[in-house]
């Protein structure tokens, strides 16, 4: 089980938007939500009312911030869960065989009653998608939400990842990049969407958006926008200004000026 | 190729969705309640509805854990220990019931102000307002004024609406966005969306903040402003749109008091015999009344001396005071950035106007075949509006909008219904007490001059919070945030019980937290409180829970009826008015009672009228009862839909009793949409104006004009002049004569007048998490990890100026008070601000958290370094430290000084346990209710 | 990466254990009788009781047979099967010393090319991880071999073979730190090919996703300032291979012997903790820390 499928029939995966994620974390407790009730143990919490209260999330965000060689320094929320990478170091490592990637659609799951809780494949792992459940002894980690997005117990536009569903900012788009018409593949391309740590050769199905350029109005004169023409710097000369213009406007109110 | 081990890829979901309202804030989203054996399993955002449309926040997604908080009240408790100590005996609700009516009803017989009911950010203050009317009581109000008074006021005075739940951009056309001082809003999850939608389309988002983290994180351009200059910065884009004349004169002319004509000497409006204000007519030259049909009001004439509010307009803001060059200093934004501004709105709005082919009418009676719109919106909170310059930079930025002409225009800034809704269709406040009656009138309204100001005979003020008095005249919201102050210190007058409903005023609702916390537990030289009882209604821990002597404990958002009323703050959407309920989804399991459902119950008890009829008969029996029987006027009560015996009639229509059963299997909520030909224009468009009057909203249509000039505050102005038979005290009269300025103009906020700046010259602000709500979300095991504690954050230049580190602590210094707090590193911030998120900071002992928690070690509150008042000047008065106009709490005026400090044990101030009436939450969570 | 107490035991001892089977295995003239017992009791106490330890870091330790199945693909399969195997012909081969004075010289190298075949996959499954560049250098692999061997030729007595051992792993440490110092860099990944934001400019963690601890700072964060890494170096060193070489240089007592063997095991350990302690993983970057 734990080699890799040469090839998979779809490639699910998640596009997410660094230029439009607000950070606001709705899609890291809609995931922890759904998958404490659904697939596999429930993702546990341990102190959840002391101190140090730690608990399973399978979809974390953080925030980053940026500083342009000149200019504002900005600050990019980051959401962050498993990638189902192509070329998946996770699975090959698992020694039980819990760990597999779906012949399918690629998706990488654990298989709970097989695994021992070894935390390999979470070394193995370069972006922190796995976390071993404290509670259950068994690795966690995200499932693309497996068991909604063919569930036909929910409606169907339902049939979409918990964390998809609850974006209120639209940041995450869930689809097969296998299919170049997909929504996925093409915002991927028409906004350049990029790998994280494309070195390690993970190839990773998840693609992130990249922020759009910023803080335009900071830099040296822009041409493009040139500054306002006064028509006139003093109130008397303003409402000569006015008198002009309003002997102009036409009387019915329907064009623009 | 491998095979994949068999997968369950259909399992069962749940037994039943049960659909009803979220209530984590006041955004009220629609959700999905999935259930399996009669528990709560999981929640999604209900797709239909018109708020969140499917979308859920984290608060949101967490309400599981919110209903099976360990930190959920048991029982009613009565107070065994001393008040603060947390020692409670849990008791009946005949004894709770009988204890409280103890108390309130022989205030009822003898001064009813004797009584104070403040309520927190509940939603059903149409409610709660009927109550505390019908107990006759003047001493109600709800949080508003420590909250975003200023945002409500200004806008209504302005323009008929604010932001918010008042109304929104059309995200729908919008080209260009501008959001000030709003980190997170009480429209959270439309914001995200209309956030979203406009970034798909590739439309530009300014964030003016001096924070750059959510919302001004995925801004284009952010413009760092320095707190409490917005009025400046604002004005300085008017003065640069004025002097360009890129503003839109026919919108002006046709929509606005800029034509009317003001009175040299009294700078009231010119009027005619039936009240109207008067314009000069640019088509026949001639004096007319504004709403003529035909008329072409000219925004430049003059008459016999008389100019038009257009001309003042100019003089004003076209004063060197408000050039980009003048304010960039104060601002911290430079000249050129504001004239890059100043021309990218403009060449929105007047080269990418959007035109849609939809006819309208306006009111009078003029017919235009398009809609042409600017599509440049605005939206605004707390960060302009928690400042005591607040109410004038609110009106400042509503001035911007309509200059542009993009209120109510494809594009721009589209009211919500109840909204529009000028001054004139609100009502004014009432304040005349008698025992065993009900109150003259509602307690809260819009003052239209001195003559509705809340004074008794004497000039003393007739509320406890003071509001609608000569040091905040517009306090529309009333002033929550006085009342424990002025109650402890007998000023204006001592009460007996003081009765809050979900605040939590011994924490963070409250500046001085510490003051507030002695103010609760002081006693006078019999030993007796000097806050005699109070009674609180909580659902949870809190750690107000300790400083009352009854506690009536509430139900969890899942286990009540609500309502969710378009005579309150409803749910509508710029193209529909919307109403909601909650409803039992679960069952409590605790002896506990909705809060709204016990008022009935004390009501019922006092037979107080309203509530029972002439022979002392119940009329209801729980608020449920209330909600589909009650009748404000005839036909119109507090849900909108399925009236009549049919249940066909909307907005109007005689009560039917299946109504809840309607809404419930509608999804908990109605949606009555506006008219294709009413969308836009709606003060002035008669498609509207029907529309409102059809479904309730108004008795009559109600076009009005913007006021660009406030007549209203002109009067007070007048008054402090000395003209009129209601005078304020002489103290007041040049404050008075400044700030009600019937053209917005910028102030440097108070406190910087009071303190020496140069001493404190660090701005210190607080943000609102977007997955935490104030006090609450700490209790739920979920959130509180996400925000378990808060350092102050710290711009780069301060941090390299002190030499802090990573894990180091700082102690900061305002003119009030210390704390000592972890500092963090932020780039991304105004170089001349510290700020930390809001209310993550408890007390050991509340919320069922262990007493080692961060949120008590590490986490702190800001509130200990703001007062209610500024410090003294000098002049032997204490002012208020609040906006001179609505009294709303300057909470963002802080200025503070900032060292490094080696590590304290946990962050000061530390406070002692207060003991959990509920104990401690468990170890181990590892929730899952099905199999 | 967090130094587990069971891993850093289970690769020391386990080490040591296999390295001694390995000599014992390929000795031309083994010990017998209760010597031999003496001996591979030793070994197996080392070797089994390093295995068992490594189970007390499992989440689910009933299910540890699972982990057999995968020696296809991953090394941590291969590592048990391989130390089963090492464990069964070896066992046989000392119950034939043991009980019958019998050597099977075949069956011994068998087992002692096993007994290394463990200690390589076990080296293997950190020397395959890329996410951890430090461990990620067939160095690794040689420096584990060369630590069984040395620990081997001590616990066996071969005196000389050991003096050479100890120096030759002494070098091969140094070796593998300064390449690991360098390995992090090295490799290209940063914040910024982490993040995609680098083409923006330099990227900072401003705010971790929880201020909560969580499974992943817990394990694969670990920081010991430079300082402290550099005496525990040295340490290790000192007690791995300099006190055993200037004990084992004197003249021969079994006091002596003791010590060295001792202050060896120690210094592996050591070794052990700063090889945990000071690798950095990947993950370590998107908190901000390495
Ligand atoms: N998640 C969540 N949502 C909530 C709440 C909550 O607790 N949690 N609370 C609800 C309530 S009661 C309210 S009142 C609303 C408030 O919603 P917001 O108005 O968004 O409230 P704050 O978080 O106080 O944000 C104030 C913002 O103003 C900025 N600011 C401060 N001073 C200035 C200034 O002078 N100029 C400018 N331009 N910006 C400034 C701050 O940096 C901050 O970003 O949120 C509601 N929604
Ligand atoms: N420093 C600083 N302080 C601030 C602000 C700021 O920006 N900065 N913002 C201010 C503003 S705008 C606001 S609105 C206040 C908010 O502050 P508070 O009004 O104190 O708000 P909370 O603490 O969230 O809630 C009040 C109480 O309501 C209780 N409660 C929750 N659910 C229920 C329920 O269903 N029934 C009942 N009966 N009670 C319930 C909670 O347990 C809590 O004790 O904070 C103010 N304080
Ligand atoms: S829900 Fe969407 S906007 Fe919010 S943090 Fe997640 S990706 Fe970002
Ligand atoms: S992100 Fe990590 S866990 Fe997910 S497939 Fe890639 S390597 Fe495996
Ligand atoms: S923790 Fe579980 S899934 Fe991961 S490698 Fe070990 S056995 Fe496989
Ligand atoms: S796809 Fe499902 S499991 Fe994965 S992060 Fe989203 S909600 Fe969580
Ligand atoms: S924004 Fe979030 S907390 Fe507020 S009502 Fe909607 S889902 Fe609930
Ligand atoms: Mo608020």
């Amino acid at each position: 089980m734990t080699s890799l499928p040469e090839k998979t029939e779809k490639k699910l995966g998640l596009v997410i938007d660094l230029d439009t994620c607000v950070g606001c974390h709705a899609c890291v407790i809609s995931c922890k939500g759904w998958n404490t009730e659904n697939y596999g143990a429930p993702l546990s919490d341990q102190r959840p009312y002391g101190t140090d209260p730690m608990g399973t999330f399978l979809n974390r965000v953080h925030s980053y911030e940026v500083q342009p060689d000149s200019g504002q320094a900005q600050t990019v929320h980051f959401p962050k869960s498993c990638l189902h990478c192509e070329d998946a170091p996770c699975v090959t490592v698992c020694p039980t065989g819990a760990s597999y990637k779906r012949s399918e659609d690629g998706i990488v799951l654990v298989n709970e009653t097989d695994c021992i809780g070894c935390g390999l494949c979470a070394w193995a792992c370069p972006y922190g998608a796995r976390e071993l459940d404290q509670a259950e002894g068994v690795m966690k980690k995200c499932t693309l939400c497996v068991d909604r997005i063919y569930n036909e117990n929910l409606p169907e536009v339902d049939r979409e990842p918990a964390c998809v569903r609850t974006c209120p900012a639209g940041a995450r788009h869930f689809g097969d990049f296998a299919d170049p018409e997909s929504n996925v593949s093409k915002l991927t391309a028409e906004r350049g969407g990029m790998d994280l740590m494309p070195e390690l050769g993970t190839k990773p199905v998840n693609k992130y958006l990249p922020p759009r350029p910023k803080d335009a109005w900071d830099g040296e004169e822009d041409i493009l926008a040139p500054f306002l023409t006064p028509v006139a710097e003093e109130p008397s000369g303003f409402l000569g200004w006015l008198d002009k213009q309003l002997s102009r406007l036409p009387g019915d109110g329907k064009t623009d000026s | 190729m491998t095979v994949s081990p068999p997968l369950d890829l259909s399992p069962k979901v749940s037994d039943e969705v049960r659909k009803t309202t979220c209530y984590m804030c006041a955004c009220r989203c629609g959700i999905d309640v999935h259930l399996k054996d009669g528990k709560v399993a999981y929640i999604e955002g209900n797709r239909d509805h018109p708020v969140n449309q499917g979308v859920l926040c984290a608060k949101g997604s967490a309400g599981i854990m919110q209903v099976n908080a360990p930190s959920r009240l048991r029982a009613p408790l009565k107070r065994v220990g001393p008040r603060g100590s947390g020692e409670f005996e849990e008791i009946g609700w005949d004894e709770a019931l009988d204890i409280a009516v103890g108390w309130m009803q022989p205030l009822r017989e003898s001064a009813p102000e004797k009584l104070a009911f403040f309520t927190g950010r509940d939603q059903s203050q149409s409610f709660t307002s009927f109550w505390a009317q019908n107990f006759g009581t003047p001493n109600y109000a709800a949080h508003g004024g420590f909250c975003s008074v200023n945002m409500a006021a200004g806008g209504i005075y302005t323009m008929g609406g604010a932001f918010w739940e008042f109304g929104q951009p059309d995200w729908d056309h919008t080209k260009l966005f501008m959001l000030f001082g709003v980190a997170e809003d009480h429209d959270s999850n439309p914001i995200k969306m209309g956030i979203g939608k406009i970034k798909a389309r590739g439309a530009k988002v300014i964030g003016v903040n001096p924070v750059r983290t959510g919302y001004n994180a995925v801004a284009d351009e952010w413009v760092s402003i320095t707190p409490g200059t917005d009025g400046l910065f604002i004005l300085a884009l008017v003065h640069e749109l004025m002097k360009a004349g890129k503003i839109d004169l026919e919108y002006l002319a046709q929509y606005t008091n800029a034509p009317v004509l003001i009175d040299s000497e009294t700078g009231l409006f010119l009027r005619d015999a039936d009240d109207k204000p008067l314009v000069i007519d640019a088509v026949t030259g001639t004096l007319t009344p504004f709403d003529q049909k035909g008329v072409r009001p000219n925004l430049s004439a003059t008459h016999n001396g008389h100019r038009t509010v257009m001309a003042l307009m100019a003089e004003k803001y076209l004063g060197p005071q408000y050039a980009p060059e003048a304010v960039a200093e104060a601002t911290g934004v430079s000249a050129d950035k504001i004239k890059r501004i100043a021309a990218e709105l403009a060449r929105v709005a007047f080269e990418e106007a959007v035109v849609l082919d939809q006819a309208w009418t306006d009111f009078r009676g003029d017919h235009h075949t398009q809609m042409v719109g600017r599509p440049v919106s605005m939206h605004a909170m707390r960060g302009i509006s928690a400042h005591s310059n607040g109410f004038q930079t609110c009106r400042a930025l509503h001035i911007l909008q309509i200059l542009l002409g993009t209120v109510e225009t494809p594009g721009g800034f589209r009211f919500k219904p109840p909204y529009p809704k000028p001054v004139e269709a609100h009502p004014t406040p009432h304040c005349h007490t008698k025992p065993n009656c009900p109150l003259d009138g509602p307690h809260l309204g819009f003052v239209r001059g001195p003559e509705d100001l809340a004074l008794k005979e004497d000039g003393s003020p007739a509320r406890i919070d003071k509001a609608f008095t000569w040091e905040n005249p517009m306090s529309a919201h009333g002033l929550m945030h006085m009342v424990i102050s002025n109650a402890h210190a007998g000023d204006p007058y001592k009460i007996d019980t003081l009765f809050l409903y979900m605040a939590n005023m011994s924490w963070n609702s409250s500046m001085n937290t510490r003051g507030v916390i002695e103010m609760l537990t002081d006693t006078d030289e019999n030993g007796d409180y000097v806050i005699p009882h109070i009674i609180y209604s909580d659902a949870y821990s809190s750690e107000m829970v300790a400083y009352a002597d009854l506690i009536l404990p509430d139900t969890t958002y899942l286990e009540r009826h609500d309502c969710i009323s378009l005579l309150d703050r409803p749910i509508c959407e710029a193209d529909g008015a919307a109403d909601a309920i909650r409803w039992p989804v679960i069952e409590p399991d605790r002896d506990v009672r909705g809060f709204q459902t016990v008022l009935v119950q004390l009501a019922n008890k006092m037979k107080l009228p309203g509530f029972t009829d002439e022979t002392g008969a119940a009329k209801y029996t729980d608020y449920a009862d209330y909600i589909v029987n009650h009748e404000r006027k005839p036909g119109i009560g507090p849900l909108m839909g399925h009236r009549g015996e049919s249940a066909d009639e909307v907005g109007r229509g005689a009560v039917n009793p299946d109504q809840m059963d309607h809404y419930i299997e509608d999804g908990g909520f109605f949606v009555h949409h506006v008219p294709e030909e009413a969308s836009y224009y709606k003060p002035w468009n008669m498609a509207y104006q029907k529309w409102a009057v059809d479904l309730g909203l108004f008795d009559s249509p109600q076009p009005y004009l913007f006021q660009l000039y406030s007549e209203p505050m002109r009067k007070f102005q007048r008054a402090a002049e000395g003209h009129g038979d209601r005078q304020p005290p002489d103290h007041m009269r040049e404050r008075l004569k400044q700030v009600m300025d019937p053209l917005p103009f910028w102030y440097p906020p108070f406190e910087d007048a009071h303190i020496d700046i140069n001493e404190y010259p660090i701005h210190a602000l607080t943000q609102r998490p977007m997955a935490m709500y104030h006090s609450w979300g700490t209790q739920n095991a979920w959130l509180r990890q996400l925000h378990g504690e808060n350092p102050l954050f710290i711009p780069k230049e301060l941090w390299d100026e002190h030499g802090f580190k990573d894990g180091d602590w700082a102690r900061v210094t305002s003119a009030h008070g210390t704390i000592t707090v972890p500092v963090a590193l932020q780039a991304a911030l105004n170089g001349r601000t510290v700020w930390t998120w809001n209310a993550i900071g408890k007390r050991k002992g509340a919320w069922a958290l262990s007493e080692d928690a961060p949120e008590a070690s590490k986490g702190f509150l800001l509130n200990h370094l703001i007062h209610e008042l500024l410090p003294p000047k000098g002049d032997g008065l204490r002012w208020s430290n609040s906006d001179p106009i609505t009294g709303q709490a300057a909470w963002f005026d802080l200025r503070v000084k900032i060292e490094k400090v080696s590590a304290p044990l946990e962050s000061q101030p530390a406070f002692g346990p207060i003991k959990s009436p509920v104990g401690q939450g468990p170890g181990k969570l590892a929730w899952k209710v099905g199999k | 990466m967090h130094p587990a107490p069971s891993v850093i035991a289970f690769t020391t001892l386990s080490g040591l254990g296999f390295g001694l089977l390995a000599w014992l295995g390929i000795d031309a003239t083994p010990p017998t009788g209760w010597t031999a017992f003496a001996f591979f009791a030793i070994a197996f106490a080392l070797s089994v009781g390093g295995l068992i330890s490594s189970t007390f870091h499992l989440g689910r330790p009933e299910r540890a047979w699972k982990a057999f199945s995968q020696w296809r693909t991953s090394w941590l399969s291969r590592e048990g099967v391989c130390a089963v195997a090492a464990l069964v012909v070896m066992g046989l081969y000392a119950a034939a010393l043991v009980f019958a004075g019998a050597h099977f010289a075949l069956l011994g190298w068998l087992g002692a090319a096993l007994s290394l075949g463990t200690v390589y996959t076990t080296s293997m499954i950190y020397a395959q991880l890329k996410t951890i560049p430090r461990w990620n250098t067939p160095l690794t692999c040689v420096l584990y071999l060369a630590y069984a061997i040395t620990g081997g030729a001590l616990l066996s007595g071969r005196v000389e073979i050991a003096l050479v051992l100890l120096l030759v792993s002494a070098g091969l440490q140094i070796l593998w730190w300064m390449q690991g110092d360098g390995a992090f860099s090295g490799r290209g990944t940063t914040m910024e090919t982490a993040t995609g934001l680098g083409s923006i400019g330099t990227v900072r963690s401003a705010a971790p996703p929880h201020t909560a601890p969580n499974y992943l700072v817990r394990e694969f964060i670990h920081i010991i300032g430079r300082k402290h890494a550099q005496k525990l170096r040295v340490i290790s060193i000192a007690l791995m291979a300099v006190l055993p070489i200037l004990l084992l240089l004197l003249p021969f007592s079994h006091m002596a012997a003791a010590v060295a063997v001792v202050s060896h095991i120690a210094g592996v350990a050591v070794s052990r903790w700063l090889f945990f302690a000071e690798a950095e993983h990947t993950v370590g970057l998107y908190y901000g820390a390495r």
